[in-house]
């Protein structure tokens, strides 16, 4: 006996789901569904017309049939008749069928918008709001332009009862999701807004949650409702003699409306007005306060949603990011959460910590919970946990602590759960080299990795070690000798055989001196685990034969023999063999010269952006949009013997050190030769009097979007510049060209700044007459800054001092790392950076002629990822970055829209942080 | 915003689900496949909530069925396992000691509730009182028992 249900039941339908419960098998319940599906069939083809109630059960029943995972292709018009019955429970299950089972682009959609229609017309208000929940459920583009003038009128109407008056604000709510275009509220807009103070708590709860929508689309019209927003908070949460009644969830003073409040907040910045901003205050103060009360209630739903108050209210907290004392209040809370009974307080202790740590004001306070996070990690039943664990040790990781963090994160690694042990390694890989002190300890940090999770790492890993060995030239040597006795367990991972093979090829010279690693020992030691790796490592093994005979002739014999064995060149894999053929026929006919030339040291990689960064922040992938396959992995290789598919990142060209690209990639942006060009060109010309004015050419805002070039020219001196910069760190190496016949003397260049830290080498004070001097600049960003460093030179020239002065390139964008990101993403972000502070836009007249690949070019040297389709027009230019900072990062969006025919540029940037913006967009717009 | 709401036994078999955004088949499929393969492997006494891709997925388990909502990045997980509560007591108020059972039978009036609460992904009314009202208002057309057997059985 099915249970009975209550209000009307259908009998037949019971049956059948019980019937459907009995089947034994999936055989079975197909073949009872099959049945049914003709019977109904049947039925609705019948000549004699359905009465209401046996059509609503059979709709019902195609339901059910669907909702078990079955296609269904009719009953849709029946559906659609039963919108048209003037019975509740008819109309009821039409909608339903339509809500759940018609698709945006019907072509019932015409007929069903005309029974919305008719119901939304209806003097029975549950018939309007069956109506509006059918718009919200399918909330497709034909039915907002049906409805979308309609229904603000519902909403502000004097006489709409409240519950359908809820129910028009979700439905608008949810059109202005899905066709944002078509929803304007216009004039309506603070009627709407004044819904904050209805009577009804129901309806404020469900207009707050439109007003929220609303703000983010137009914050400046909705800034009205920060003072009526603040009045109900404090309605609500300070007490006083108001009687919620039903809004209070146990004990809880209206929840859901107090967090949506809250959240609407965060759509601005604190509020300007003293006596408003002072009520907010009041307001955080008593939530804070009501944490540390005794609980009315033992039940978990009274914790919960008192809670829940209390994290949003903290979230708030850290959104302004601007009261230290509520900062560090909010970080103490947390803390004491840290430790709290409750898993799911702990779990989000540590999830909001870590957007507490990126906080000037409360980064220390964060810190200081280090311990209870590390035993977190070492304690937690529950994997999520840990994971939050390890997220905040990332977060809260710097300079200071860095080796601990790592340390404990390589502890944890050896017994982590498999789900998260790439991200572990991800996240060490960075930490070790953003914080690395010296570099040795960065190597043996990776190489750890390697041995404790060598199948956890990825290539991005191993490819920025080595990236980082061949630009440092102070680990080098430390780092073959690592490797080498890291190669001598007898076992050891694929990939430090990688790593140890590259760095052995290029560095193995270091470390031949000791008998202990000769050539032959460390060639041995190398090819005895030839034959246990896969064809890629064994390509990569080869092309380090070929290195070794240029490093040590002494092996050349040996090595050549290896390469003639039939294993080698007659091997079935037409890569291996390639490569064996073309090493041993180099090896037989280039003389020393040529060799040395063709497999000279790899030169140091001007690369900024580090690749396992943008790896761990594409693990987060977007959630509900088609799958996003890992691009697939080509595993054809060149002739020239590039093992990895180039697609996959820009180092794999590189790392064989055999292909012509990898020298050219470091050559061609560092026109080094045209520094000097003039230099012979004018030295016989008598130089004129120092004194008189220097015809100087200054470039700086040439540089804005380039990183090398001539920064500086007058009669005696021309300035050359080459730049890198990665992160929050950056390098300038400045050449002075002395363009005279006669010495320099007493040279001496000196560095003024503010805002950001540079630290310059220091130079020989004596310029040769044609010479040229090099200096290197260490530059650190510690935040955002307007004004770049300056550069003073005086030097004796012929008796007179000269002094020059300009400023140095050094603008903020060069700290940006690019940022790849979907459409979807895009605009998503940019949604959410719409305080009208974080936008600034400028309009401007083009000082050059507007040619798109020069446009491209220069946004790309301004530093952020150019993204292709993201803006419906074609000719407009997106962009999206990360600004790298000591203390923090911000997260940019930038969008040029060319008008050709007025010759003119809107440019308008959007980032979290308006002094950002503002600089940003000066210094972009001067270059078009 | 809550993205989708989907309640599924402990053997896996899904017994109601809500999409709030809108989704083609193959992903609504692929959302519930890592939704009960996520769930179902988590031990006892876990925490309540997950990270999935760049959603937050809150569940809780009540008796035989688990309740489970995918969440904004920016939602609020402790309301939102009140969300599941109160979804539970409206439930357990209109059936009397829901189980279920009554879940599989009458699936279309555990839509009908759950539409009386939550519309669009958000909270439409949080007093449980009046959404009981309304959900008794709807059911017009009481019936007895006798005029319930009295009706086709096919």
């Amino acid at each position: 006996m099915p249970a009975v249900s209550k209000g009307d039941g259908m009998r037949g339908l019971a049956v059948f789901i019980s019937d459907i419960r009995n089947c034994k098998s999936k055989e079975a319940e197909v073949k009872r569904i099959n049945k049914e599906l003709a019977n109904i069939r049947s039925k609705f083809k019948g000549d004699k017309s359905l009465d209401g109630y046996s059509k609503r059960k059979y709709v019902c029943k195609l339901l059910f049939i669907f909702l078990l995972g079955h296609d269904i292709d009719f009953g849709h018009m029946e559906a659609v008749n039963l919108l048209s019955s003037n019975k509740y429970t008819e109309k009821q299950i039409g909608y339903l069928f339509i809500s759940v089972l018609v698709n945006s682009n019907s072509d019932l959609i015409r007929l069903i918008n005309n029974a919305i229609k008719n119901d939304l017309s209806s003097r029975y208000p549950v018939f309007m709001k069956l109506a509006l929940h059918c718009i919200a459920n399918v909330g497709s583009r034909e039915m907002a332009e049906a409805f979308v003038q309609e229904i603000p009128r519902i909403l502000v109407a004097g006489d709409t009862m409240d519950s359908v008056k809820q129910s028009a604000a979700l439905c608008l709510l949810r059109l202005h999701r899905t066709s944002p275009d078509l929803v304007t509220m216009g004039e309506l807009t603070s009627r709407v807004v004044h819904l904050l103070n209805d009577q009804h708590l129901g309806v404020v709860t469900a207009a707050t949650s439109l007003i929220i929508a609303m703000a983010q689309k137009n914050p400046e019209e909705l800034k009205v409702s920060i003072p009526l927003a603040v009045g109900r908070l404090g309605r609500i949460v300070i007490p006083a003699a108001s009687d919620l009644q039903d809004y209070a969830y146990y004990f809880v003073p209206a929840p859901w409306l107090s967090v949506k409040l809250l959240r609407l907040l965060q759509c601005y910045p604190p509020p300007e007005d003293d006596s408003v901003r002072s009520r907010l205050a009041e307001c955080l103060e008593s939530i804070l306060n009501k944490a540390q009360e005794p609980p009315k209630s033992k039940k978990v739903q009274h914790s919960n949603a008192k809670y829940a108050v209390l994290f949003e209210a903290i979230s708030l907290i850290i959104h302004y990011d601007s009261d230290p004392g509520l900062l560090v209040r909010a970080c103490n809370q947390l803390g004491q959460f840290l430790q709290h009974r409750e898993t799911n307080l702990r779990y989000l202790a540590l999830e909001s910590m870590c957007t507490l740590a990126s906080s000037e004001f409360s980064h220390e306070a964060v810190k200081t919970h280090i311990e209870t996070v590390i035993s977190a990690l070492k304690t937690e039943r529950d994997v999520s946990v840990r994971q939050r664990a390890v997220d905040l040790l990332y977060a809260m990781c710097d300079r200071s602590n860095a080796k601990q963090i790592v340390a404990e994160l390589l502890d944890y690694l050896e017994t982590a759960d498999y789900s998260i042990r790439e991200e572990i390694v991800l996240k060490v890989a960075v930490i070790a080299e953003k914080y690395a002190v010296d570099y040795a300890w960065y190597v043996d940090t990776i190489l750890n990795l390697i041995r404790i999770a060598g199948d956890h790492v990825s290539e991005e890993v191993w490819y920025r070690v080595i990236q980082i060995v061949i630009s440092r030239e102070e680990v080098q040597g430390y780092a073959a000798k690592t490797v080498f006795e890291a190669l001598q367990a007898p076992a050891c991972h694929e990939n430090l055989v990688k790593v140890g093979g590259y760095i052995l090829g290029e560095f193995g010279n270091l470390i031949a001196g000791d008998p202990r690693s000769s050539p032959l020992v460390q060639f041995n030691l190398l090819h005895s685990k030839f034959h246990l790796c896969s064809v890629p490592t064994r390509a990569l093994l080869l092309s380090t034969y070929i290195k070794f005979i240029n490093l040590f002739p002494e092996i050349k014999v040996t090595i050549q023999d290896v390469l003639r064995s039939s294993s080698q060149i007659r091997n079935s894999d037409v890569e291996l063999q390639q490569r064996a053929v073309e090493y041993l026929r180099l090896s037989c006919v280039a003389n020393t010269d040529v060799l040395a030339t063709v497999l000279e040291e790899m030169p140091p990689f001007l690369e900024r952006e580090s690749s396992i960064l943008s790896k761990l922040k594409k693990r987060k992938g977007p959630g509900l949009l088609p799958e996003q396959e890992d691009s697939p992995k080509d595993k054809n290789t060149g002739v020239n013997g590039t093992v990895e598919s180039a697609s996959l990142s820009p180092l794999s060209a590189d790392l064989l050190g055999l292909s012509s690209t990898s020298s050219q990639s470091s050559s061609s942006s560092a026109p080094r030769g045209s520094l000097l060009v003039d230099i012979f060109a004018d030295n016989q010309s008598p130089v004129p009097e120092a004194a008189a004015a220097p015809v100087a050419t200054e470039n700086f805002s040439k540089f804005v979007c380039k990183n090398s070039g001539v920064l500086f020219e007058n009669q005696m001196l021309q300035i050359g510049l080459k730049s890198e910069f990665r992160q929050n760190l950056g390098r300038l190496h400045v050449f002075y060209g002395n363009k005279t016949s006669m010495q320099f003397l007493d040279f001496s260049p000196s560095v003024v700044c503010h805002d950001v830290n540079v630290h310059a080498k220091s130079v020989d004070p004596v310029v040769n007459g044609g010479a040229q001097l090099q200096q290197m600049f260490n530059i650190e960003c510690i935040s955002d800054f307007q004004e770049a460093p300056s550069l003073n030179i005086q030097f004796r020239y012929g008796g007179t001092l000269q002094n020059i002065g300009f400023k140095l390139p050094v603008t903020l964008n060069k700290f940006f790392q690019p940022t790849e990101m979907s459409s979807q993403e895009f605009f998503q972000r940019w949604k959410q950076l719409s305080i009208p502070q974080q936008e600034v836009q400028k309009i401007f007249k083009a000082k050059n002629p507007m040619d798109m690949d020069v446009t491209k070019a220069k946004i790309a040297g301004f530093g952020v990822a150019l993204l292709d389709q993201v803006d419906p027009n074609p000719s407009n230019f997106v962009g999206a970055g990360i600004i790298h900072t000591k203390t923090t990062q911000v997260g940019c969006l930038m969008r040029l829209e060319p008008n050709t025919q007025a010759q003119m540029y809107r440019l308008t940037l959007r980032t979290s942080r308006d002094s950002v913006s503002q600089q940003l967009c000066e210094l972009l717009s001067d270059q078009f | 915003m809550m993205r989708f709401l989907l309640l599924f036994s402990r053997q896996g078999k899904l017994r109601l689900q809500k999409w709030f955004t809108p989704l083609v088949e193959r992903e609504r499929k692929k959302v519930v496949r890592d939704m009960t393969l996520m769930v179902l492997g988590r031990p006892p006494r876990s925490c309540n909530f997950l990270h999935w891709k760049d959603l937050k997925v809150v569940y809780k388990r009540y008796a035989s069925l688990y309740f489970c909502c995918g969440l904004d990045d920016k939602d609020n997980e402790l309301l939102a396992l009140e969300v599941l509560h109160r979804y539970v007591e409206l439930l357990d108020k209109y059936f009397g000691n829901v189980c279920e059972l009554d879940i599989i039978f009458n699936f279309e009036k555990a839509y009908f509730i759950l539409d009386e609460f939550l519309m669009g992904g958000e909270v439409q009314e949080t007093s449980k009182v009046t959404v009981a009202k309304s959900i008794e208002a709807s059911d017009m057309l009481q019936e007895t028992m006798e005029e319930y057997m009295s009706k086709p059985a096919f």
